[in-house]
Order: structure tokens, then C-alpha cells, then sequence
């Protein structure tokens, strides 16, 4: 016996005695879990056959029994008892005496201490929401202060900044994103280059693509583009690194050691998406030229030299420094927002996995909410 | 019935773990006895939780195999590992209950996934089992929601879902107080008794050894291997092994403080 899992093993009841009088049910074999159900079926079917005034129920032939097999033992007695049966086991073993001795059949009526959890009606959701998005504002707004107050503090501490972090998160943030931006820039302006040809050919102004191209690689699309990719890769990798430091207990470590964790943990990775983002995205605007110029040499019959000319005139040094000034407000909100998600985690894996989607998302959000503003600026400033 | 003080659960033979060129411990063998407690003991670094890994199939062994009745727990055969795996119940340290679910949602986990049970079936399972461990009424609290010793409880009831023949405890008593410490030592000793579950306990608490262990098993670092088997009250009286004595008599061994504590 005893190797407990042998499928196709089963349970054997042979009935004896005379229906509507003094019943016995042998039952021989395995009662366990994985033939509980074929059990309490036979056995609900032979009690409905013989309707027995008084159940015996002999276990001298059970070879295994576990705390399933017991259990549905007792749901029959107690089932008996219900309908004022005489009920009997006869031939307990040890064990069966042993485990059934372990089952507390109060616990199996016990009311759960929590039914059920609050839902409330939707009114009270609406306003549940509500105030939670207005929490959740109020607490970047603070968040945002903090790192203000922190960066200042840095800029007049130079030396009070871990930049052994700084150089370890630009390596994380930049040099390891070069591949991925510069393959999805260089892609971007390729479909770009082609789709507006295509329109361009028909008014024979092919040589207009590399304007398009420029303003709305340089100005647009290239800081948009390193924005989001950063904000998948590394703002994500903020969240979810600061948010288990959370779960661990390290950031409360870190305050208990007289340490402000926002200097700490938040202003290294700011600091440092600060300075590769701007990079990223020169570097993101080189791949995008490229995919341009690889159109036009390729299917506009242009050279490279008259395309680049023709870049270089529709492009002013001011757009180049206003997309990196820009690219640099998308680093402090991505990297912001990814720190200020991760010290948000509360509880377990979870919440550092709704926190790493969420420091996407409102990064994401920010970025083009931040980006039609500075469109707005520049218009009304005309540049 | 087979003489349950006889038939081997567990069969450990020269058993090697080594994770680059650091050897845990070298050709280890040892069994373990249908329904006895057996307590893998010996200070820290000394191999204890990766012998427990290996027992249950978690590492792969650089030499050596496990057996658990008879099947080895690093068989390539999904089908056998499945029923191996549904033989080893499990309570690690933290309890490792899923954060997401209730306790009940915990405990009918592997349930669900081992049976087709009717819902109503599983339910009463699950409240059973909660029973067992004292939490009856506890199934539709969160993990967060409950004590460390609590949690510890559950872990347990979802460990024995399935009427596992072996149980593993990962230092069942590391972070309880001293009376949630002896409780649980009484609850693993009463499902032993009752069950006759046989159970695998890693741990360095010599008041729950002496509380609880049927049999002992010491390893030693820089033996990489056992270094004393039997009785713990027998080993504390009686060991001519200064190594062994030492341990039992928390006496720190003589010479600088040993390291990797």
C-alpha cells in the first residue's frame, strides 16, 4: 500500500444487508482525493438505492486513506445523523482514526470571518476614482517637489551626488538603448521618406521629402520616439527597481540611516536620463536623416549631397536646441515618474508590476501632454 | 500495512552539489524513514536549504540522486515528475503565499489543478484544511492581511492541499515569536502523529530539534558533507565530536570568529 498515487486504483463498496432495514457498506481500497469523486457519487447512489434505516460502514479494507478521503467519511456520517439514521464505523484503523481525529468539523461550518469585500454602489465608485486621481496628482505634484528641492540640492552639492549611480544608470539608460532607438529611427524615417514621396512624385517636388523629413524628424518625432522608448525601457526598470527596494524594507533601511531617499535613489537616475536622453535623441535624429537619405538616394534619384544641402536648409540650429530642450523636460518626467511610481509600492509583486505599468503610462501620458504644450509655446514665442 | 519505520521515503545517494568550482557538499547519502520528523541541521553556509532545493527537485544535482519512493525527483518525464511533485509539499520560510489570491484561493490552487472536484467539494477541502491549521475562517483574507505566523499556517494548509506523502519545512520557526514558534513545532508533531506524514525540517532552532526531531542530520561546511546522524538528545550528551557538541551546546568554536555567519 501506501504509495499514495497510483491512478486506476480505486475504491470498492460492497453492500450488504436489506433495503429500508440495517445496511453495511464495506468499502476496500483507496479513498483518497483523486477518486473523492467517483466515491461520494457510488456512495450517494447506493444509499439512494437501499434507503437504509440504520449504516454500518466497515473500513477493515481500506488501504489508503487520506484527509480528503476522511473528510468525505465524516460528510457521510454527519449526513446520516441528519436524516436520524443509526450510524456506525466499524474496523477503524489507526490511522483512520488518527486523521479523522485531526478534522475539527466546526472549522467546516465556520462563517468566513470576511464575506464580502466592499464594492459599493457606482456613485460611490465614481467618487472612489475620483479622489484617487486626485491623490494620485496631489502625490506627484509633491513628488515633483521633492526632486525639485533634491536636483537644487544637487547643483549646489555637486559633490553630495553618487555619480558612480549617474554613470551606471546613463550606461543602463543610453548606451544600452543605442541599438533599439537607433533601429526604430532609422526605420521611422524610412516609411516616412517613402510615404511622403509617394505623394511628393506626383507634383514632382521629390526634392521636398528632405524638409518634411528634417522639421518633422528633428522638431516632432525624434524626441517623441527616444521619449517612449525610454520610457519603456528604463522608466519601467525605475519603478519596478526603487518598487521592490520598497517590498524589501530597503528604502525604509535607507531613511532609518539618516538618508533622504529621493537624493539617494531618485537623483542619480534623473540625473542621468537628463544627460542620455538629449544625446539619444540627436543620436535618434541622425538614424532618421539616414533612413531619409537612403530613400532618396535609392528611389528619388537625388544624391546624398543635394539631399543633405536640402536638410540642412530647412533646419535652423534653434530647432535643434529647442527638441533637445525638450527631450530634456520628457527625461525628468520619465525618470520622475518611473521613481515616483516605485515609491508608491505597497505590498508584494503585484504592486510593483501595476506600478511599472503605471510609470509607462503616465510617462507616456506626460510626454505628449508636455509636448503639446511646448508646441503651443513655441508658437506663440515663433520659433 | 508495511513497517512504516522501515520503508525509506527519501533515498539520498551520493549526492553532490557544487555551483561553479564551490563545492556545498561532496557524496552525501542518507535516507529518510516513512513517518519519522527528520531535521537537517548545522550552522549557516553549511549546505542545509541547498540540500532542501535538491530534496525537492529545485536543483539539479552535479552528482548524485534523490529518490522519493523511489522516483528520481529529476526525471526528465513530465508525466512521473507531475506525481512526484504532487508526493512533496513544501512550506518555505516566507511562507511564499501569493500576494493576489485569499487563502482559500491559496490552498484550492493545487486542488484545482490536480482534480476535477465540483467547486462545492473543493470549498469544503479547503475549509478542512484551514481547520487543521487553526485559520478556520480565515479564507477570504489576503496574505497582508495576517500575522507572520498566521501566514506560516497557511503556507502549511496549502503545502498539505494535496495529502502530500513528504512535507518540507524551510526553517519553519526563523521570524516567530517564541510561543507561535512551539505552536507551530506542536501542529507539525500532531499532523505526523495523526497523518503520518513524513516530514523533512531544515532548521537551526535547537529548542524546536529537541521539541520535535525523531532523527537528526548535521552537516558541516568544511566537512561538505554529514557529520553526525541520530537521536539529538543522544548527539548532545553523548558525540565524541567537538563540531557536533559545540552545536548543541551553542558553544562558538574556539579560534577567530568563523565566517560566512
Amino acid at each position: 500500500m501506501e504509495n499514495a498515487r497510483v491512478p486506476g486504483h480505486g475504491h470498492t463498496i460492497t453492500v450488504s444487508g436489506d433495503k429500508g432495514k440495517n445496511v453495511t457498506f464495506a468499502i476496500s481500497g483507496r479513498v483518497a482525493l483523486d477518486n473523492l469523486q467517483a466515491f461520494t457519487t457510488e456512495v450517494q447512489a447506493r444509499l439512494r438505492e437501499m434507503i437504509p434505516a440504520a449504516l454500518t460502514v466497515d473500513l477493515a479494507g481500506v488501504e489508503y486513506l487520506d484527509s480528503a478521503g476522511a473528510l468525505a467519511l465524516m460528510e457521510l456520517e454527519s449526513d446520516a445523523r441528519g436524516r436520524s439514521l443509526t450510524f456506525e464505523f466499524v474496523n477503524l484503523t489507526d490511522k483512520a482514526r488518527g486523521i479523522m481525529g485531526l478534522i475539527d468539523p466546526e472549522a467546516l461550518t465556520t462563517e468566513p470571518l470576511i464575506t464580502d469585500r466592499q464594492v459599493g454602489n457606482i456613485l460611490e465608485r465614481l467618487g472612489e476614482a475620483t479622489l484617487k486621481i486626485l491623490n494620485d496628482f496631489k502625490r506627484v505634484v509633491i513628488f515633483l517637489g521633492e526632486l525639485l528641492v533634491a536636483l537644487t540640492h544637487a547643483v549646489f552639492h555637486p559633490r553630495a551626488v553618487r555619480w558612480q549611480d549617474v554613470a551606471f544608470y546613463m550606461k543602463r539608460a543610453g548606451v544600452d538603448g543605442l541599438p533599439i532607438v537607433g533601429l526604430i529611427s532609422l526605420l521611422l524615417g524610412l516609411i516616412l521618406a517613402f510615404m511622403s514621396s509617394l505623394q511628393l512624385k506626383q507634383f514632382g517636388a521629390n526634392i521636398y521629402v528632405a524638409s518634411l523629413l528634417a522639421i518633422a524628424i528633428v522638431k516632432e518625432l525624434g524626441p517623441i520616439m527616444t521619449a517612449i522608448l525610454v520610457a519603456g525601457r528604463s522608466g519601467s526598470a525605475f519603478a519596478a527597481e526603487i518598487g521592490t527596494m520598497m517590498v524589501n524594507e530597503e528604502v525604509d533601511a535607507l531613511t532609518t540611516m539618516g538618508f533622504n531617499p529621493v537624493r539617494f535613489l531618485a537623483v542619480p537616475k534623473v540625473l542621468a536620463a537628463m544627460i542620455v536622453v538629449p544625446l539619444l535623441t540627436l543620436y535618434a535624429d541622425l538614424f532618421g536623416i539616414l533612413g531619409g537619405v537612403i530613400v532618396g538616394v535609392l528611389g528619388l534619384d537625388l544624391t546624398a549631397y543635394t539631399y543633405l544641402k536640402e536638410t540642412q536648409r530647412s533646419l535652423s540650429l534653434l530647432d535643434i536646441i529647442t527638441s533637445l530642450i525638450k527631450s530634456g523636460v520628457f527625461a525628468v518626467l520619465i525618470a520622475g515618474i518611473g521613481c515616483q511610481r516605485g515609491f508608491e509600492v505597497k505590498g508584494g509583486a503585484e504592486a510593483v508590476g501595476a506600478a511599472t505599468t503605471s510609470a509607462v503610462v503616465a510617462a507616456i501620458f506626460l510626454i505628449i501632454v508636455t509636448d503639446s504644450a511646448f508646441a503651443l509655446v513655441f508658437q506663440y514665442l515663433h520659433i | 500495512m508495511t513497517n512504516p519505520a522501515t520503508t525509506p521515503v527519501i533515498v539520498v545517494d551520493q549526492l553532490t552539489a557544487r555551483f561553479g568550482d564551490n563545492t556545498i557538499f561532496d557524496r552525501v547519502s542518507f535516507q529518510v524513514n516513512r513517518g519519522e520528523i527528520l531535521v537537517i541541521l548545522g550552522g549557516s553556509g553549511c549546505g542545509k536549504s541547498t540540500m532542501l532545493k535538491h530534496l525537492i527537485g529545485l536543483y539539479q544535482p552535479a552528482a548524485g540522486k534523490v529518490l522519493v519512493n523511489g522516483v528520481d525527483v529529476n526525471t526528465d518525464d513530465d508525466r512521473i515528475l507531475r506525481r512526484v511533485r504532487m508526493d512533496l509539499g513544501v512550506l518555505f520560510q516566507s511562507g511564499a503565499l501569493f500576494g493576489s489570491m485569499t487563502l482559500a484561493e491559496n490552498v484550492s490552487l493545487p486542488i484545482q489543478e490536480y482534480t476535477d472536484l465540483d467547486s462545492a467539494t473543493i470549498e469544503l477541502i479547503v475549509r478542512m484544511k484551514l481547520g487543521l491549521v487553526s485559520l478556520a475562517g480565515y479564507e477570504n483574507h489576503l496574505p497582508s492581511e495576517i500575522s507572520g505566523g498566521m501566514k506560516k499556517r497557511a503556507g502549511l494548509a496549502r503545502a498539505m492541499a494535496l495529502d502530500p506523502t513528504v512535507l518540507f519545512f524551510d526553517e519553519p520557526s526563523a521570524g516567530l515569536d517564541p510561543i507561535t514558534s512551539v505552536e507551530l513545532d506542536n501542529l507539525i508533531k500532531s499532523l505526523n502523529a495523526g497523518m503520518g506524514t513524513t516530514m523533512v525540517i531544515v532548521t537551526h532552532e535547537l529548542e524546536s530539534i529537541f521539541n520535535i526531531a525523531h532523527r537528526v542530520i548535521m552537516l558541516d561546511k568544511s566537512a561538505r558533507g554529514i557529520i553526525a546522524e541520530g537521536d539529538p538528545r543522544e548527539l548532545k550528551d553523548h558525540s565524541t565530536d567537538p563540531r557536533v557538541l559545540n552545536f548543541f551546546n551553542r558553544r562558538p568554536a574556539a579560534g577567530p570568529a568563523p565566517q560566512g555567519t
